[in-house]
């Protein structure tokens, strides 16, 4: 039988696990495998490229399988590039056949698509959450090949800049308190903070905003900002385009603060405010004091 | 330095996405159309480079002939001139348009010292374009940049992780896909769209191989079913809204 292979970015990472379950579906028996990086050239992308292709073609693999992630994206897209085969990213699910299908995220999770993969061994990244994390039973470490040209080595990591920790993140935040167009200006977000910082919550912001210069970009949620995944998520004066839903539809829950009764983000929403967010948004703020003085 | 910035023409869908009848394309008659963010910031990093070191930013696109339009909007911020590899408008699949892409490269009569691209189209989100041009080059690649510094013959780029930043060099000529957050990109100006219109755009037909990743439909995903509770108009919603985040727990 043959083998599907799949790269281990992190063991304990989720993303890592979901693509080894997404494996199992392609009948093949799944090897796991973690790549050991030694030889002090921190994440060479090209050279793990080199190694899963050496590694893909002595297995006779069927696969080669990875994580949905920037890293996991990038090693297979190299693998593709080095075999001059088709790669499907950021797959839901598989089905093997003459042609194999696969259903793929477009839009960053707002459309799927359904397509034909021409080329074997099949290339294949896995989406976050399309299939529930389990443990990995079996993990093999094989060390980097010697094989690797230059310019594999060429990308190397020649320093790690650890982030300062500030607050809350917005990716880890149970209460995102996020401020659209409808704000109308950078103090205008004074009131945003505010509540955040009662609910012990982050600050987030639609791409209307970062534009305009009203917050930095590191708070914008969305397909091209910060994907957020917290209990509640209270939009304020967010018309909800597609595309900043992407970046929001893993709350649990989502409150719309809008005056336009008919604008998008409600039909996303769990619960609405009609009104307006430069009134609405300090009587909750008081409320909650209120409700913390009694 | 002469900098090229690979630039993909999209819709904007706005609230809701509709299909076509055949599921193959997004409805677009009322729409209107851009660039991904990240792409639009790969346009503003080449021109702030070619304003401090000199040289020439070139924008790239492979579309159907609607497309010279994004060609022009980044024409005018500051690119200098376009290459429109012109298409009937259907989607090609990611082999296909790195290598008509690649082939554009080799036609160039000046090298090219860096080839920008966004980190991932923004209606395929194929993530893989941008190595498939530099793997069929010979050229290093650095994907998903928050920064990007000069420093003589070598470029520096900067990468967010989850523990903080990670630091690459490498020597030029190479490949960079870049990220939004990179740079706030400048509007462009009136002055700036008449200079735009004057500005040489190359057209191009490009060679299609087959696609090899071939889209057959599309589909939108379940609805998320949600149904919003109105829990009041204006301030006088307060109460009730504290009630929720009480219900909820996170009070
Ligand atoms: C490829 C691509 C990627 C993108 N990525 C992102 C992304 O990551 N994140 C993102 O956010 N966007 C992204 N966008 C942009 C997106 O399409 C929208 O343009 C953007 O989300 C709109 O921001 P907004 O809702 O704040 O502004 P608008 O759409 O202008 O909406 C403003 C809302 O505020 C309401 N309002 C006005 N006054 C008040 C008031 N006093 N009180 C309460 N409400 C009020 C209005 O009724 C309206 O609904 C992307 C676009 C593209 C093409
Ligand atoms: N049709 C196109 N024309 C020009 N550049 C493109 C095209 N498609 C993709 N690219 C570039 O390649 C990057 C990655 O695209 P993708 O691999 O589809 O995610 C994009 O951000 C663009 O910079």
């Amino acid at each position: 039988m043959a083998a599907a292979l799949v790269y281990v970015e992190d063991p304990a990472d989720e993303l890592s696990q979901q693509a080894v379950v997404m494996a199992g579906a392609l009948g093949d028996e799944v090897q796991a495998v973690a790549i050991d990086g030694a030889g002090g050239t921190a994440f060479a992308p090209a050279v793990l490229a080199q190694t899963l292709v050496e590694l893909a073609a002595a297995r006779g693999a069927s696969a080669v399988v990875a994580p949905g992630s920037e890293r996991g994206n990038e090693i297979l897209a190299r693998v593709a590039a080095k075999l001059d085969l088709p790669m499907a990213a950021n797959c839901v699910s598989v089905t093997v056949g003459e042609p194999t299908t696969v259903t793929r995220v477009r839009w960053g999770g707002s459309l799927l698509e359904q397509a034909e993969v021409h080329g074997a061994p099949l290339l294949m990244t896995s989406a976050a959450h399309a299939v529930a994390a389990a443990p990995i039973a079996a993990l093999e470490t094989v060390p980097v090949t010697a094989s690797t040209s230059e310019l594999d080595r060429a990308v190397r990591v020649i320093e790690q800049i650890p982030t300062a920790s500030a607050g809350v993140s917005l990716t880890d935040a149970d209460v995102v308190v996020s401020g659209g167009r409808g704000v109308g200006s950078a103090e205008g977000f004074s009131i945003i903070e505010e509540l955040a910082e009662l609910l012990g919550g982050a600050v987030g912001c639609s791409r209307a905003v970062t534009s305009a210069g009203w917050r930095p970009h590191t708070d914008q949620v969305g397909q091209t900002g910060t994907k957020v995944s917290p209990e509640i998520y209270i939009a304020c004066g967010i018309s909800g385009a597609t595309q900043h839903m992407a970046g929001c539809k893993g709350a649990k829950r989502l409150l719309a603060i809008n005056p336009d009764g008919e604008a998008s983000i409600f039909a996303g929403a769990d619960y609405a405010v009609i009104g307006d967010l430069h009134e609405v948004v300090p009587a909750i703020s008081a409320e909650i004091r209120k409700a913390r003085a009694s | 330095m002469n900098i090229l910035v690979c630039v993909k023409r999209v819709p904007l869908t706005g609230g809701r996405i509709v299909l076509t009848d055949d599921e193959r394309a997004i409805q677009t008659r009322h729409l209107g159309f851009t660039v991904s963010p990240h792409e639009e910031c790969g346009a503003e990093e080449a021109i702030r480079i070619v304003e401090a070191h000199g040289g020439s930013a070139t924008v790239l696109t492979l579309g159907p002939p609607e497309a010279e339009e994004q060609l022009r909007d980044l024409m005018a911020i500051g690119a200098d001139r376009g290459i429109h590899l012109v298409t009937d408008g259907s989607e090609w699949d990611p082999q296909a348009t790195a290598a008509a892409i690649v082939a554009a490269v080799r036609s160039q009569a000046e090298p090219v010292d860096l080839i920008l691209f966004g980190s991932e189209s923004a209606d395929a989100g194929n993530y893989q374009v941008a190595v498939r041009v530099a793997e069929a080059l010979g050229l290093p690649a650095v994907t998903g940049v928050k920064a990007i510094s000069l420093d003589a013959d070598r470029v520096r780029c900067e990468q967010e992780t989850s523990a903080g930043r990670d630091v690459y060099e490498v020597a030029l000529p190479a490949v960079v896909s870049v990220k939004e957050g990179i740079n706030l990109p400048r509007y462009p100006s009136v002055p700036g769209r008449m200079k735009a219109k004057r500005k040489p755009v190359h057209a191009a037909e490009p060679t299609r191989t087959d696609a090899r990743l071939r889209m057959l439909r599309l589909a939108l995903p379940p609805e998320s079913g949600r149904q919003a509770e109105v829990l009041g108009r204006g301030p006088e919603a307060a109460p009730a809204v504290v009630e929720m985040l009480r219900d909820i727990g996170v009070m």
